[in-house]
Order: C-alpha cells, then structure tokens, then sequence
C-alpha cells in the first residue's frame, strides 16, 4: 500500500474516528459521507467523533494461513469488535493467548504497529485490541 | 422480456492445470459450448467473460478482448464484455447475457468464466483473495478470506448451536458428490475425521473447509427460447435471474450469520420464477467454506435458520436427500477457479436438467438454482433454471 494510502485513513486508524449522522444519530466506522440510513438527508450532517476504544469480541478466528505481509505475525489472532458506540470494526488482538479469547470479552484499543513497506520503508500504525 | 435458454455447455476439468494457459482453457471451454449447442461463430452476437483477478494473477487484463481473439471471433468484430464481482463474477456473467437476449439486443451468445490461480503461489494468491473483501478496513488488520468466513462459523455455532462436526459433514458430503464427476479436482470422499484432523487455516476452520486454488474455465451458449428450436429439443430455460448487494466490510453488517444479499436475490428469483424454495429439487451452491453452505441452505430457504447444518447431517443435502444441493462436488471438491465458479454451477444444472449427470443424476429434475456469491456475501447471484 502506497504512502498516500495510508496516510489519508491515518486519523480513523490513530485516534478510531468514526461518523454520527446528524439526522438520525447513527453511528458508522470508517467514517462516511453519507448515512446509510438517512441518504441525501444527511449530506453535510456527518459529524466526526473519537470511538471510546472499549469495546467487547463479537467473533474471532486464528489465522494460519496467511498473506505474506503478515507471514512473520502467524498464528495471530482476528476478531470483530462490537464498540461501546454500537458500530463493528476487524482488528488484530495482542497481549492474550487464542485459548484465553471468548465472544463478550471486553477489550481495549492500542495504538500499535500495522505493517511496514518492506525491511527499508514505512512503517504504518494504527489500532489493535488487548483485554480491558 | 424474452424468454432465455441455455443450449450449449462446456467446461474444462479443473486443477492445477499447469500444462494449459489462461487463454487455452478458456477456449476449450468456449469451443465445446458452441459444440454441444452446434452453433456457428457467426450466429454469435456477443461475448461475456467472468474473472475476477487475471491482472494479478497472470498480469494479463482486457481479458474479454482476448478470448474473442483467440477463440477466433475477433474477425466478426462482435462486442465483448468482461464482468468483475469476486466469486460472483461467473454468475453475474451469465446475468449480464441473460439481460442482453431477454432485452432483444442480442439473438446468441457465449458466456464464459475462467481463472488461472496456480500459477502463483499460495500466499500471493491469499493476497488476491483478500483483495475481495475491504481492503482498507479489513484487509489491511490481517483479516483473510478464511479468517471472515471462520468468524461467520464461530457466531454460527455461538448463536445456533451449529457444531464442528456438522461443518465438517458439508465437505464430507461434497467430495462424495465430486467422487462421482469427472470434471472435478477431487474425485475423492473423505471421511469426517480427516476434515476434523486437518492443518488449521483460520481457527475454526481446517484445509478442508476451504475450496482449493484452481485452474479451469467453463462457458455456456445463451439464446432466445424461440432460438433455441433451431438447435435442440431440449433448451433448459432460464425462469429467474435475480442479483442483490450488501456491505463490502462484513463488520457493517448487524447479524454476519445471514447473508442479506443472498435473501434478497433469491426472494426476487423466487418471486419472478413463480416458485418457492420447496419446488426446487437440485442446488449448486456457493461453497467456498464449508460454513458458506450452511449459510446458503438457510438463507436460500431450504431450512430455518439455524438449522443448515443439522439438516446437512441427516443428509437432507445429499442426492436423494430433500435437495440435492451440490451434486458437481460444489467449490470444495469441484474446485473453485473464481471467475468459472459461476458458470460451472450452470454446466452442472443444465446436465442435471437434461438428465445427463451420469451417476449424480437426480432423478426427475426438472426445477434448480443456482447461487453465486462474491466477496464475504457482499454480492449475491441466484439464477433459477427448468425444463417443460
């Protein structure tokens, strides 16, 4: 992934910004421009806040197989986070076992290391889950 | 709209079909269509091509120019399409010919799906797959295409009770159907306990959740019913066509354990068919994980919800069973070259339909679906097909 890739999602993946829609109040992670609820009504009503960072495992699986970027990471764990907000994102967990992991475990976001452009470039950050 | 049948099918055997090219196996199976309906080149109007990848898996595209070339229809300048939606680009192939002949514009035409996935390896394909889901939001974290899929299983059993054994039934059940199909990558059954003993991918789902990397092509010849006299006293119609959309990110979704896009294109198929999911005597469904079939036979309105894989354990999905869903084998023994998945599915059908699938024939089918999905369910294609 280019620089300018990255760079331009940096916000949402540093600080989990996310979207309310000023019509209906519905919340939406990455941010979007229009509410998928509310369409046209809520052109110019997204407003931008920061997630709390808690939130609880909705699922998980352990990855073994993997693309080669994360080939060095593996087995490691994925999961679907329900946020405090109500919205879901995916994210990597860290600092716990795949045998201590279960669905409604409450768990924290971390600033923490994504992935890099090769051994000499980039090297991009954004957010993983530990256990609250 | 005109009524659309199907009148020539061919595909080549999917593999690791390492001693034959992307181009060659699409014209194999190109070629044997218009065989099998016995139709000239120049009675054909246009060309459609699903494929999802080629560009990075062979790093060729314009792709759909290719296969007009080297099928040697380039001299007769007719148009030819390419169609992209993940595992739904086959299916969604057919869809865009099925509109083009319904509409009037076109009279004949060929439809085909091809995928060359070994000529890589399999952490670069991996990478290609992932390409389908989010690539900003769920790619980028690590997420896989087996990793989304095992997450859907882990909230299936959490919420359903649905256990490993039942997923491990819809492999065993789809290598006993592939067993018996020559095309097939694996003609091999296996036995429950191999799915259970095998090497993880993405915990909790093992090598043989998954469908295989392949090789292989497959094509149809799509004409208007009043046509399709001239060329066979047994055109297998097309009754619906019917094509929905969800979310790219399966985070956005409030329940990942039903496929929205699927229930929404299959309530339209049904609608536009006249029938309802009882009618429907054989299924090729879309089952790259064993839990994307548990997923499909709930969603499609063979079972309740919850109960896809109880049903699949009674044997309710084998031949013989309430619905025959998969006989070819599916994606999993089949073999699963993306871009052909979809109109492999159809070359089963039409063979069941004409009554000419050998060993896996289901005895007097005359009504079938067949369901496509690209991506984690993001796009969904149903096409429903009779006889009489």
């Amino acid at each position: 992934m280019t620089i300018a890739r990255f760079w331009r999602d940096n916000a949402t993946r540093y600080n989990l910004v996310a979207t309310r829609c000023g019509n209906c109040g519905k919340v939406t992670f990455p941010p979007r421009h229009v509410c998928p609820v509310c369409h046209r009504r809520s052109i110019g009503k997204m407003q931008r806040f920061h997630l709390s960072g808690e939130g609880e495992v909705y699922s998980f699986s352990v990855v073994h197989e993997a693309p080669s970027a994360f080939e060095m990471q593996k087995p490691y764990i994925v999961a679907m986070i329900r946020m405090s907000e109500g919205v879901m994102l995916t994210a990597q967990l860290i600092d716990c076992e795949p045998s201590e992991v279960t669905i409604g475990m409450k768990v924290r976001a971390k600033l923490r290391k994504i992935g890099e452009e090769g051994p000499g470039g980039v090297i991009h950050y954004g957010y993983k889950f530990a256990p609250a | 709209m005109r009524e659309v049948a199907i009148v020539g099918i061919g595909m080549t055997k999917f593999g690791e079909l390492w001693d034959m090219s992307f181009r060659e196996m699409g014209i194999q199976a190109g070629l044997m269509a218009m065989q099998d309906a016995k139709i000239s080149a120049e009675e054909i109007d246009a060309l459609y091509v699903g494929n999802m990848s080629a560009g990075r898996y062979i790093e060729q595209e314009h792709v759909a120019a290719l296969m007009a070339d080297y099928s040697g229809l380039a001299r007769d300048h007719i148009p030819a399409i390419r169609i992209e939606a993940a595992g739904a680009s086959g299916g969604l192939a057919l869809r865009q010919a099925y509109l083009a002949i319904a509409s009037g514009m076109h009279d004949a035409v060929v439809v085909g799906g091809a995928e060359k996935m070994t000529d890589v390896g399999d952490a670069i394909s991996n990478k290609i797959q992932s390409s389908a889901s989010d690539q900003q939001w769920e790619s980028v974290f690590g997420a896989t295409s087996p990793s989304l899929h095992a997450m859907i299983a882990r909230r299936h059993m959490h919420e359903y009770g649905t256990t490993r054994e039942q997923l491990a039934e819809v492999a065993v059940k789809n290598h006993r159907h592939g067993a018996l199909n020559p095309f097939a990558q694996f003609q091999k059954e296996i036995d429950i306990k191999t799915v259970l003993r095998a090497g993880m991918v993405a915990e909790p789902l093992g090598m043989f959740d998954c469908a295989p990397n392949s090789d292989g092509a497959a094509a149809l010849v799509l004409c208007s019913m009043e046509r399709a006299k001239k060329y066979t006293d047994s055109p297998v119609r097309i009754l619906a066509s019917a094509q929905a959309s969800d979310t790219l990110a399966l985070h956005s979704r409030a329940d990942i354990c039903t496929f929205e896009a699927t229930r929404y294109a299959a309530q339209r198929a049904y609608r536009q068919a006249g029938i309802s999911p009882k009618d429907v005597q054989v299924a090729e469904v879309h089952d790259n994980f064993t839990i994307s079939e548990i997923l499909a036979i709930e969603d499609l309105g063979f079972f309740e919800k919850g109960q896809g894989g109880r049903a699949t354990a009674d044997g309710q999905t084998s031949i013989g069973g309430k619905v025959a869903v998969n006989t070819s084998g599916g994606l999993k023994a089949r073999g699963d070259p993306i871009g052909a998945t979809g109109i492999a599915q159809l070359v089963e059908i039409v063979q069941q339909l004409r009554g000419e699938a050998g060993k896996r024939q289901v005895s007097g089918a005359s009504c079938a679906l067949a369901h496509n999905v690209g991506g984690t369910g993001s796009t969904a294609v149903v096409h429903i097909l009779g006889v009489k």
